[in-house]
């Protein structure tokens, strides 16, 4: 590319004693001391969540109560920095989800170690465990760091589900193979 | 009351009078601490400080929920943070001085204020009468005389400090304002020369330039604003550098001198400096204001006298003396916080200049400005009154 000389035109008097360029100044900055304010007043006011943000992982149940993890482990596993540990559960047979036969004794999820990156909502077949839009996550000890099972499903409450897949298991258990 | 406060010894009612003046000042400089974090989050688009409240005020409705929002608590927070602080002596400072710095801050800001009228009132002939700790003569000359002892505490600390930083915010800080004194005691020389006509008894007092501008008839009534605008400019960019206000405040530039002279400065000891610093902007923004923006009259063409004469024809209780003198200290005060109004904002529009520009700035552009300025006037004033 060719080089073009800019011609650099000498200041004017009036530009030389500043004066216009600090009445300019002084208008922009009234202009933004009379504007609304920019800022949120974060406890009372919370920002607005995007679709698909990565927030604490948490526990969901299925639209009838059901605790949708069967403590397969793959989140454990799949987990990078380690901060999930299951400890698998049996489900009592004479229960209505006896079927299902496996849950979570305890579920644990070490938010000190958790870098949210979503990769156990993304491996879980159940689609039991969510990133969902919770962002703070605070502690004076390292173990109200650490999320228990009790709060993980607090935190994660009720997602709808249009699977219903244990349900559909136990119809066609049910029924053997006449329905299909 | 009056009576028993008039029949006191002359020397306590000067007291007294010192002892009233420093707590209106120095509540008023906490204020304007806080007006300064309010008005740089207001340009910066934020709500600034507005949390902290006292329990029972929070109890009353609105008015308590108004006070919060206006940061006003914060004004106390701040004082008992730096009360109560640890007040570190660094080790390596030269201990003597390092603790006289601030205190040699404090004493001429607040002695500038004796001789700065802040109101009048009328006396029963109707004449107006300034008030003012000291009446003196000398007037604008012990104000300026007393206010540059302030260099002094700059230089003190940025010298016991004993760190670079320090020294280099202190060896600025004696260069610039011994630099913009010049200008700035030139430039109000005009004016001077305007309000001693021949015939008069000289003075320099403050007083004698307001009551310049409170004369009836269209040169009389005008403030010297608008007769001598070049002083004005030039007292007031000289006020910026003498008060170490941006974009002049090269001896604290935080940005290249960490904290400038007070970067060893801690709790209480640099709360002083910075209540120094807000007592001088007082002391200059009200000396600006008796200058060049007529002082205790309501507006331009409007004397405090013709004011209270409309006053008292709607309400008979206008001409009492107090409420006169309550009234000019409210116009005057009115004045001067709009004054410090417009040092924050220009705090927020400015860059900070170099340091050689701020020197060529002093040295190359307003002393001749002022120079020519004041023969310009000199020339002017003897054709005029001959």
């Amino acid at each position: 590319m060719a080089i073009v000389p800019l011609e650099r035109k000498p200041l004017t008097f009036a530009e030389r004693t500043y004066i216009p360029q600090i009445v300019a100044g002084l208008k922009t900055t009234w202009k933004h001391l009379v504007r609304p304010k920019q800022t949120l007043e974060y406890p009372e006011q919370r920002p607005a969540i995007p679709a698909g943000y990565r927030g604490v992982p948490t526990l969901v149940k299925d639209p009838h109560g059901r605790e949708k993890c069967v403590s397969c482990q793959l989140c454990e596993f799949v987990c990078p920095p380690k901060a999930i540990r299951i400890t698998p559960g049996a489900i009592a047979l004479d229960d209505p989800t006896g079927h299902v036969e496996k849950a979570p004794q305890e579920f644990e999820i070490d938010m000190l170690r958790c870098i949210y990156c979503g990769m156990c909502q993304e491996v879980c077949p159940e689609e039991a465990i969510f990133l969902q839009n919770q962002f703070s996550m605070t502690g004076y000890t390292r173990e109200e760091m650490v999320n228990r099972k009790a709060r993980l499903y607090e935190l994660g409450g009720t997602l709808p589900d249009t699977h219903f897949k244990w349900d559909k298991k136990k119809a066609a258990e049910d029924h053997g193979n006449a329905l299909h | 009351m009056v009576e028993f406060y008039l029949q006191l010894n002359p020397v306590v009612q000067a007291v007294l009078k010192g002892l009233a003046v420093i707590l209106i000042i120095f509540p008023i400089g906490g204020v304007c601490s806080m007006a300064e974090r309010k008005v740089s989050a207001w340009i910066q688009g934020r709500p600034g400080p507005n949390r902290a409240i006292v329990p029972w005020v929070a109890w009353i409705p609105l008015v308590g929920t108004f006070l919060q929002r206006l940061g006003l608590f914060h004004v106390m927070a701040d004082g008992g943070k730096m009360l109560f602080k640890e007040d570190a002596l660094p080790g390596h400072v030269n201990k003597f001085y390092f603790v006289l710095a601030p205190i040699v801050a404090m004493i001429p800001a607040l002695t500038t204020v004796t001789a700065v009228p802040f109101g009048a009132y009328l006396d029963s002939a109707g004449a107006v009468v300034p008030l003012v700790l000291a009446n003196v003569d000398i007037g604008l000359l012990a104000v300026f005389a007393v206010s540059s002892l302030g260099v002094y505490s700059l230089i003190l600390a940025g010298w016991a400090s004993n760190s670079k930083y320090p020294f280099l915010g202190g060896v600025r800080a004696s260069a610039q304002l011994i630099s913009y004194e010049l200008s700035m005691t030139l430039s109000v020389i005009p004016v001077f020369l305007w309000v001693n006509a021949p015939g008069m008894e000289p003075t320099m007092g403050l007083g004698r330039v307001v009551e310049f501008q409170s004369q009836p008839g269209f040169w009389g009534g005008a403030w010297f604003l608008f007769i001598m605008p070049v002083s004005a400019f030039i007292f007031l960019t000289s006020l910026f550098a003498e008060t170490n206000r941006q974009p002049f405040d090269m001896p604290e530039s935080e940005a290249d001198l960490v904290g400038g002279f007070h970067t060893e400065y801690g709790a209480f000891k640099w709360g002083l400096f910075f209540v120094a610093e807000y007592a001088h902007m007082l002391i200059g923004s009200g000396v600006f204001t008796l200058l060049f923006l007529g002082g205790w009259n309501p507006l331009p063409w409007i004397p405090l006298a013709t004011f209270v004469g409309w006053l008292s024809s709607i309400l008979p209780i206008a001409g009492n003396p107090i409420f006169v003198g309550v009234l000019s200290i409210t116009i005057f005060l009115t004045k001067v916080l709009a004054m410090i109004f417009f040092f924050m904002w220009v705090r927020w529009t400015l860059p900070r200049f170099r340091y050689d520009q701020v020197m060529e700035i002093g040295w190359k552009k307003l002393l001749p400005l002022a120079i020519a300025n004041l023969l310009a006037y000199a020339v002017g004033i003897a054709l005029l009154q001959s």
